[in-house]
């Protein structure tokens, strides 16, 4: 992390707890940064994770309170933390299948209650911390510890998801265009709405290992490639291109 | 002092209430300021009262899509250093355990009332029953403590509930109402009084949140926004918070001192009631609603000759099996009455010794009737 962004971090914690390779580490220093250019007062912010990979970037490693909760149902915590005190500003930050899956209820009815919530989903595809399992993000065909002979599955499109649930600042960013996130970040917590910001991270470890992309690098040239700003239209985009399209979502 | 002494919110005197209002009332004299919850009879009415007051009282309230989502709210609102409640019956109970658990284990203040329903599963909806006994102890996984009161009118509905959030406040942890269908929708006269005690929890800056020098020790507690940055997590953790998923003696620590700090404490937390004890040779150990049958069982049967007395539990638990094995040594007999099929039989058992107890229960989604236990104590003659 660069020297700027110490300040933001507690003393205690000398690194990171992700794999080599992962994007939660860009993604943890993107959000710093929005948060810096912002000028947010850390004494009155409060980081809501749940249970995962992405949960641990904010807790315990922000020097702010942090409220690392129940696997799925970090959203509803933020809710009554901001509801008791609305001085405070909320910003919670877990992966897709605790945000989406087991807490995928708490999400769009946070959406559709439109509470000034932020709510940033690392989306690495597939559960990491518990070894690699099918998520409900997981491309249709693609390999998990759970699909072995591919996912026979749709995945959600958390954007069109969140969009639909009425949601009034929807993003999709990627840890592959660390400064157009930071800018949908600074969006999303500034805004008074519920805002909702995707995020594309790798995971090398369980992901990339079981679909032919066996080095972090690999991973990050892949993603590179499919991520796009502007709609396209290209049958053979695996997974589809919607899931990969890059930008704001907003009437 | 935390303990402080205030005008009575709500309003004094005289009045007639149906026991789920009475219970919302004193949560809002208790100081509550957060409700979150979730629909389900025979509760709703307590989330009715608590929707139309929190907000003109300076409080906040939130509606939630589910029973886990409700108590997630709840521990978060009283992180934010507000008093936090909701109220459900058995299924919602049930939905809620995980975050139960998660509360007790962040030592997070949450009072919860229980108005209990004829369960298992949906049971009967709108049916009386008193089951949730070992699931408010029990029901989430792993070891714990937690506080349950037991109201047996409209006017401990209200005194319960304030007391409940006096112990939650004091010793954090989740505190239960185990109130009954039949006590929340029974309307009786209650006297609310001018004043009131309620206990503010205890914040000193600058010490540990999650430990303390004493084993049995309840940290002090402050709230998001005062600069402590705090670490509350469900992983088991350091004193100030910090993971330690691993070092077995991190969790052993934090395990005992969280069932220590209020089983150490059972001669301040646990209350009771006796009636005709000093002579009773045979005593009916009761508790809710079923303790009004019980006294006027009791009261018939000593005017038949018999020398008997009532034991009402008021505070459930922790449980107070001191009380029973005190009371055991003058009796040659306990009855044990209850709507559910023998949950405070066992634990009256565990503490008789030698001393005979009979269970008398009843499922059927009906109170029980003085007669049932006038007749039960018969057979005990």
């Amino acid at each position: 992390m660069a020297r700027s962004m110490e300040k933001y971090l507690r003393p205690e914690v000398k690194t990171t707890p992700f794999c080599p390779g992962c994007g939660h580490g860009v993604l943890m220093g993107a959000l710093l940064r929005a948060m810096d250019q912002l000028q947010l007062d850390m004494e009155k912010t409060v980081f809501v994770s749940g249970i995962g990979c992405a949960a641990w970037i904010p807790s315990p490693n922000f020097a702010a309170d942090t409220l690392h909760t129940l696997h799925g149902r970090a959203v509803a915590f933020a809710s009554g933390v901001k509801a008791a005190n609305p001085d405070l500003k909320v910003i919670v930050i877990s992966g897709d299948g605790d945000l989406t899956s087991i807490g995928g209820n708490h999400l769009i009815h946070a959406a559709r209650r439109n509470q000034e919530l932020t709510v940033i989903c690392a989306n690495n595809m597939i559960y990491g911390m518990t070894g690699g399992q099918m998520a409900p993000t997981t491309p249709q065909g693609h390999l998990t510890a759970t699909s072995v002979q591919g996912n026979p599955y749709r995945a959600f499109d958390l954007v069109k998801l969140v969009k639909g649930a009425g949601a009034p600042y929807v993003a999709r960013g990627s840890v592959v265009r660390p400064y157009d996130l930071i800018g949908y970040l600074k969006k999303a917590i500034a805004s008074p709405d519920f805002a909702f910001v995707e995020v594309l991270s790798p995971c090398p470890t369980q992901y990339g290992r079981r679909n032919k992309l066996d080095s972090p690098g690999a991973m990050y040239d892949r993603l590179g490639q499919l991520c796009r700003t502007e709609a396209g239209n290209d049958p053979a985009c695996f997974p589809p291109e919607d899931a990969l399209l890059l930008g704001e979502f907003n009437d | 002092m935390p303990l402080t002494t205030v005008t009575n919110p709500v309003k004094a005197g005289s009045r007639y209430l149906s026991g789920n209002d009475a219970a919302a009332e004193g949560a809002i004299a208790a100081g509550c300021r957060f409700y979150g919850g979730y629909p389900i009879t025979p509760s709703s009415e307590i989330m009715e009262y608590m929707s139309r007051e929190m907000v003109p009282r300076g409080g906040a309230f939130l509606q939630m899509e589910d029973e886990i989502a409700s108590i997630s709210s709840v521990v978060g609102a009283s992180w934010s250093g507000a008093k936090a409640m909701t109220a459900t019956s058995g299924p919602g109970l049930s939905l809620m355990q995980e975050c139960l658990g998660y509360a007790a284990f962040t030592e997070t203040p949450v009072v919860v009332v229980d108005v209990q329903r004829a369960g298992p599963c949906t049971g009967q909806a709108t049916k009386v029953g008193a089951g949730d006994i070992m699931a408010v102890k029990w029901g989430s996984h792993g070891d714990y403590q937690v506080v349950a009161l037991s109201p047996w009118s409209v006017q401990e509905m209200f005194s319960l509930t304030v007391e409940a959030f006096n112990l939650s406040e004091r010793l954090r942890v989740p505190a239960f109402l185990l109130a009954e269908e039949a006590t929340g929708h029974l309307r009786e006269r209650v006297d609310l009084p001018e004043t009131i005690e309620i206990y503010n929890r205890d914040y000193t800056p600058g010490q540990p949140v999650f430990g303390c020098a004493e084993a049995d020790g309840i940290p002090s507690m402050p709230c998001f926004g005062a600069g402590e940055k705090l670490m509350v997590t469900g992983s088991t953790h350091d004193q100030w918070g910090f993971r330690k998923t691993e070092g077995p003696e991190f969790h052993d620590r934090l395990v005992r001192r969280l069932s220590r700090k209020v089983l150490d404490r059972k001669a301040e937390i646990c209350r009771h009631e006796g009636y005709y004890l000093d002579d009773a040779e045979v005593v009916v150990v009761a508790y809710g609603f079923t303790a009004r049958s019980a006294l006027r069982a009791v009261r018939q049967a000593r005017q038949d000759g018999m020398a008997v007395g009532l034991l009402r539990l008021i505070t459930i638990w922790p449980f107070d099996g001191e009380l029973i094995s005190r009371v055991a040594q003058g009796a040659r007999g306990f009855l044990v009455p209850e709507m559910n099929l023998g949950q405070v039989d066992g634990l009256v058992r565990s503490a008789a010794g030698d001393t005979p107890v009979k269970s008398l229960t009843q499922v059927n989604g009906s109170t029980i009737s003085p007669a049932s236990i006038l007749a039960a104590l018969g057979e005990m003659r």
